[in-house]
């Protein structure tokens, strides 16, 4: 069958910002050697952390299992070189919340020695269209995938839940439309083989046939790459499909928006209107798994801005320091001021380039000029934000409410559903600083829903004991009256016979 | 004129008369309002406030018998809501607590079992003559099995 067209939907809003992309795209990805240490946080991925099953001391290979999914919403971690675990300790890493996370720290002994592909869990036949979707699914659980587009939340459940809805399309995200990054773009030029085979993956997984590859029109080069390998493979399920170059046309709901006219609900997911969107870096992660039993143990980023010497796109193990790969694209420049993990827009300033890379690292950014464009003025309610709020929100009715406290007045604006892209920050007159205070104001309200959901529990423990100390009393009161009827039936006769017989009895002795 | 008077009087009379009735006769909304109430506090069953339980509390408030301001676990928040719900003042609370977890130290727990008969929310487990240990998940941080224990082994862990 062949995939069906579709006019391209309109996004609301969105900007149109500076690439600077052409700086890293200039040469092809480079492979940073093994260093010497390799941290790796098990937290990596959205939900519960992973357990460490190695102990200190022990000698690991490289692709071994460390640390195993622990609960419904996780993803293992695997060792990405082979040497000796010396640490399990608090590492600063980069987190929206928090400085330091549980790391397991391993020193690599430079052999690079792999575990063999027969001691692998799930080892599957070269055909994977020979395995029942349920096994694909177990083996992708099994390889420590996540989103590598950035949200890094773990690929086997998304899929696991795209298969309680009705799917009919899989959205390929080669969007990459936030400035500076270009991963994504070179992994499509030099990877376009492992994507689609990927993509063929997951189509089996969630046995659907249309496929749609997304990509920004400013990556001519990345079009031509797939485009030469739909044509040689002939699957016609696979289409690729133009989107225009707005930021933020990557973001999950936006595309399906964009490529297939159709709106995720307000709270929904792209599963909701029969769509799953996986980015291409991870469709080519799960291509290395499936065929060739390589788990998630390295990624492409990009380190750009005028911070450093020669930005570059590079392969390395997840875990490697940034301050390696720093070194790797020539050191800092004299202009150095900050270093920033992810995009521009979306990206969190780190103060310490001892952060391991992890796996939802696409972009370590090193900038000159601090981003402060001076102090907040008062709101003059132009209007400009709400005209580029990508999902139609009114940053400036938000910002109100959020000044004072309202929680309740948020979320019918419909805080929740912001995506935190930062256009309404960008363009603001008064230099306001929105989307901090929206970030901030969702966390709250997160927090409250979850002292709401405690203090139900707790309630519902707490009577549930209420009743069940009341039914021991009453049980224990009818037992006692049952006792007292008895001895009353067999009289004052029977009595005294009883304690007649036991003054025989111990006459006997 | 003085139709249009008596009949008017006569119809207030009435309706008074039936009103004083209906308020005596049908149940009131007092049992409403003690649930609203008892759903803004934060359920951890303390006794901090005085009264044996939220529940309690909470009818105490509604009755007028209890400030607003008594429930430490609930903080400011809990004030401010119980002062908008009732048409109160908001007034400082009168004492605060850091938000707590029991921990035991099971070395030193001798298997008494009366922290487990003391906990309000079902949060601790273990058999007579064994280690007990609490589930931190359920644990409200009311320090109501603090007292009880014999051996002093239950401390109070600030959440951070």
């Amino acid at each position: 069958m062949s995939a069906p067209t579709y006019d391209l939907g309109t996004l609301h809003g969105g900007l149109r910002l500076p690439g600077h992309k052409s700086a890293s795209t200039g040469q092809a990805i480079i492979d940073v050697p093994v260093p010497a240490q390799l941290v790796l946080p098990i937290t990596q991925h959205v939900g519960d952390p992973s357990q460490p099953v190695v102990g200190i001391g022990e000698r690991v290979l490289k692709g071994q299992l460390i640390a195993e999914s622990d609960g419904t919403l996780s993803a293992p971690v695997h060792a990405p070189s082979s040497g000796k675990i010396i640490a399990i300790e608090p590492w600063p890493v980069s987190r929206r919340y928090g400085e330091n996370a549980p790391c397991i720290v391993i020193e690599c002994d430079g052999k690079d020695e792999a575990v063999l592909p027969a001691d692998m869990p799930g080892n599957t036949p070269a055909n994977f269209t020979t395995l029942a979707p349920a096994d694909l699914l177990t083996k992708i659980l099994q390889g420590g995938i996540v989103g590598l587009g950035g949200a890094a939340f773990p690929t086997a459940q998304k899929l696991m839940q795209a298969r309680t809805c009705k799917i009919d399309h899989l959205l390929l995200n080669g969007v990459e439309c936030e400035s500076y990054i270009s991963c994504d773009d070179l992994l499509m030029r030099e990877r376009a083989g492992e994507i689609v085979n990927g993509a063929q993956i997951l189509m089996h997984a969630l046995q659907i046939d249309v496929c749609f590859i997304a990509i920004e029109s400013d990556k001519p080069e990345a079009i031509r790459a797939l485009a030469l390998v739909l044509g040689e493979i002939n699957d016609e399920r696979i289409v690729i499909k133009q989107v225009p170059t707005i930021y933020p046309s990557g973001g999950e709901d936006q595309l399906v928006q964009l490529v297939t006219n159709r709106e995720v609900p307000s709270g929904g997911l792209p599963s909701d209107v029969g769509c799953l969107v996986q980015n291409v870096g991870t469709a080519a992660a799960i291509h290395d798994w499936v065929v060739d039993n390589q788990p998630l143990i390295s990624r492409v980023t990009t380190i750009t801005g005028d911070g450093v010497a020669s930005p570059v796109n590079v392969r390395a193990r997840i875990g490697t320091t940034i301050s390696d790969i720093i070194e790797l694209a020539g050191g800092y420049t004299d202009s150095a001021k900050q270093l920033i993990i992810g995009g521009p827009m979306t990206g969190k300033s780190v103060t310490t380039d001892r952060v391991p890379l992890v796996k939802a690292t696409n972009c370590i950014l090193v900038s000159s000029e601090t981003p402060s464009p001076g102090p907040a003025l008062p709101c003059i309610r132009c209007g400009d934000c709400a005209a580029v709020c990508p999902v139609q929100l009114l940053p400036q009715q938000l910002f109100w409410y959020a000044c004072a406290d309202d929680e309740d007045k948020m979320r019918e604006f419909g805080l929740m559903d912001c995506i935190e892209c930062g256009c309404c920050d960008l363009v603001c007159p008064s230099h306001i600083p929105l989307t901090a205070d929206f970030r901030v104001a969702k966390g709250r309200i997160q927090e409250l829903a979850d002292e709401k959901a405690r203090a139900a529990r707790a309630r519902q423990r707490f009577e549930a004991r209420s009743n069940r100390l009341e039914r021991e009393q009453t049980e224990r009161e009818t037992e006692l009256a049952q006792q007292k009827a008895s001895a009353k039936k067999a009289g004052p006769s029977a009595i005294a016979e009883i304690l007649k017989r036991k003054q025989t009895s111990k006459d006997d002795e | 004129m003085w139709t249009a008077v008596i009949t008017i009087a006569v119809i207030a009379l009435l309706a008074g008369f039936g009103l004083s009735i209906a308020s005596r006769r049908l149940p009131s909304d007092d049992g409403d309002l003690v649930e609203q109430v008892n759903d803004l506090l934060p359920q951890t069953q303390c006794a901090q406030c005085g009264y044996p339980g939220c529940r309690p509390f909470a009818t105490a408030v509604v009755e007028g018998t209890a400030a607003i301001n008594l429930c430490p676990p609930g903080g400011e928040e809990t004030v401010r809501q119980l002062a908008n719900l009732l048409g109160r003042k908001v007034i400082p609370l009168a004492e605060s607590v850091e938000p707590c977890v029991a921990i035991i130290d099971e070395a030193l727990c001798i298997g008494c079992a009366h922290c487990r008969s003391a906990c309000p929310v079902d949060a601790i487990v273990g058999a007579h003559q064994l280690m007990h240990t609490i589930i931190e998940s359920e644990c409200t941080g009311c320090e109501l099995c603090v007292a009880p224990c014999p051996v002093d082994c239950i401390s109070m862990k600030p959440l951070t």
